[in-house]
């Protein structure tokens, strides 16, 4: 098949989850509360000091992002799996790839809106100041979603044939965002303090070659790891 | 390259764990031909079907499609075949022609076929409500619309008439002549002989993980019914009555 048949089928999968996912609301909603109240919960643990809560906010930030997204990563293969649908899913004539592209856009677009809530509970309670680069803010929140969203999908297909996939997802996930979300972190943590040290780049080169390694790696391995 | 078999396969075996629930099954099915395969609970038809359906890879033997080798070249069977399985297999959240809509979007068919199909199965009425609140009936019909909407050219079909009236026996019937019509070929798992009486030519019992011929629906469910019990060491049947074979009757 052509590319730009896989790609309208990818579209039409990203269009399927976002459609189910919009009319069901209990999804969304409940992944945008955990996330408002781990950095709510952060919050109380650094204490009143506001000079301690602005310097964990990068962290916070990405780790409720992180914590979060892995609960929408669970459920974009749960909506398969319960009505049984990820057969016929797999039966479509056509590579498997855009099953995983689809998935892809899919959930980026949801913790691309997760984040945008996050980063907005973060200024509201870690009294942090928009910083004059929010353009690079932007381009770190979008490499560093792209990373967390590729892994997540891919490693939450591999869970999804498990019955303990819930706790498998996060022991097989988080080990290997670690560098990924460390380079977002510090790129965020730099900007946020104004970049003085001009290492925000360099963070973010990072996290950006970890995405492209990422998305490569995972669409070469994605048609071994759904196969049943 | 292409084959007159729509089916080929050669000692197929399949296990989970330690147990084989397919023990070597071989099985030529020509393109025309429409074939009932009938078992005991447990017997593997399901497991058959799927990996004839590339769901599942076989752990020994091999099968073609229509000339495509299930492992080598998965992508090929699955551009001919159609699997009907009991599970329909679609959102809750969507609607009847969105679900339908989707799966023309994944097989590149115009969205008007999609709305013909719904219509061919009597769901045109409800195609802008959402599924969560069908019966399994009219689940069961929204999946054969999705098989319509495919046209594929080996139809596997596992229990067509579960959880449907007269009118959708029907269908799966008339969906099954009109594959044979288009050259294709049918292979289903029935427990309703009675059903598919005049619509399935050839039949085949499945026993001990094995695949054998046999006259017709009831002769094929008996045999594979009274092996069961005796290897299970389950009573055998006293009455014809016992036998999943016995509806056709």
């Amino acid at each position: 098949m052509s590319f730009s048949t896989e790609w309208a089928r990818a579209r039409a999968i990203a269009w399927k989850d976002l459609t189910t996912e919009r009319r069901s609301k209990a999804g969304f909603n409940s992944v945008a509360a955990l996330a408002v109240t781990i950095l709510v919960l952060f919050g109380f643990a650094l204490g009143p000091e506001t000079s301690a809560v602005r310097a964990a906010a990068p962290g916070a930030l990405w780790l409720a992002a992180l914590f979060a997204g892995v609960l929408a990563f669970n459920r974009s293969y749960q909506v398969e799996i319960d009505g049984g649908a990820l057969e016929p899913l797999l039966l479509y004539p056509g590579s498997r790839r855009a099953i995983y592209a689809g998935k892809l856009l899919a959930n980026f677009a949801f913790v691309a809106l997760l984040l945008a809530i996050v980063i907005a509970a973060s200024l509201i309670l870690f009294q942090v100041p928009i910083p004059d680069a929010w353009g690079s803010l932007l381009l770190v929140v979008l490499l560093g979603s792209i990373g967390i969203v590729t892994l997540g999908t891919f490693y939450a297909a591999m869970a999804s044939r498990s019955r303990a996939r819930e706790v498998l997802l996060p022991l097989l996930l988080f080990p290997m965002l670690v560098p990924v979300s460390l380079a977002a972190m510090q790129a965020t943590k730099a900007l946020l303090a104004g970049d003085l040290m001009r290492e925000a780049g360099a963070w973010m080169s990072l996290v950006a070659a970890f995405d492209v390694i990422f998305l490569a790696a995972t669409f070469l391995a994605f048609d071994s790891v759904i196969e049943g | 390259m292409d084959s007159a078999l729509a089916i080929d396969a050669d000692g197929l075996a399949r296990r989970f764990g330690s147990r084989w629930v397919l023990r070597g099954a071989t099985l030529q099915l020509a393109a025309g031909e429409a074939a009932g395969l009938v078992g005991a609970n447990g017997s593997g038809k399901s497991t058959l079907l799927r990996v004839l359906a590339t769901l599942l890879r076989p752990s020994a033997g091999h099968a073609a499609v229509f000339g495509a080798d299930l492992v080598r070249h998965p992508d090929r069977v699955r551009e001919a075949i159609g699997f009907f399985s009991p599970v329909p297999g679609v959102y809750d959240d969507l609607t009847a022609g969105e679900n339908l809509m989707f799966a023309a979007d994944m097989l590149g068919r115009p969205h008007d076929d999609a709305m013909a199909s719904l219509a061919r199965v009597g769901l045109a009425e409800v195609a802008r409500e959402r599924v969560r609140g069908f019966s399994s009936g009219m689940l069961r019909r929204l999946a054969l619309a999705r098989l319509l909407l495919q046209r594929p050219r080996l139809l596997l079909l596992d229990e067509p008439y579960n959880n449907l009236d007269a009118g959708g026996i029907a269908l799966v019937n008339d969906t099954i002549r009109d594959t044979l019509t288009r050259g294709g070929a049918v292979l289903a798992v029935v427990h309703d002989v009675a059903s598919a009486v005049g619509v399935l030519e050839r039949w085949f019992a499945l026993r001990d993980g094995r695949v054998t011929e046999a006259a017709d629906g009831v002769a094929a469910g008996e045999a594979a019914f009274v092996s069961a019990a005796g290897a299970r060491g389950w009573p055998s049947p006293g009455t014809a009555s016992a036998t999943p074979a016995a509806a056709g009757r």
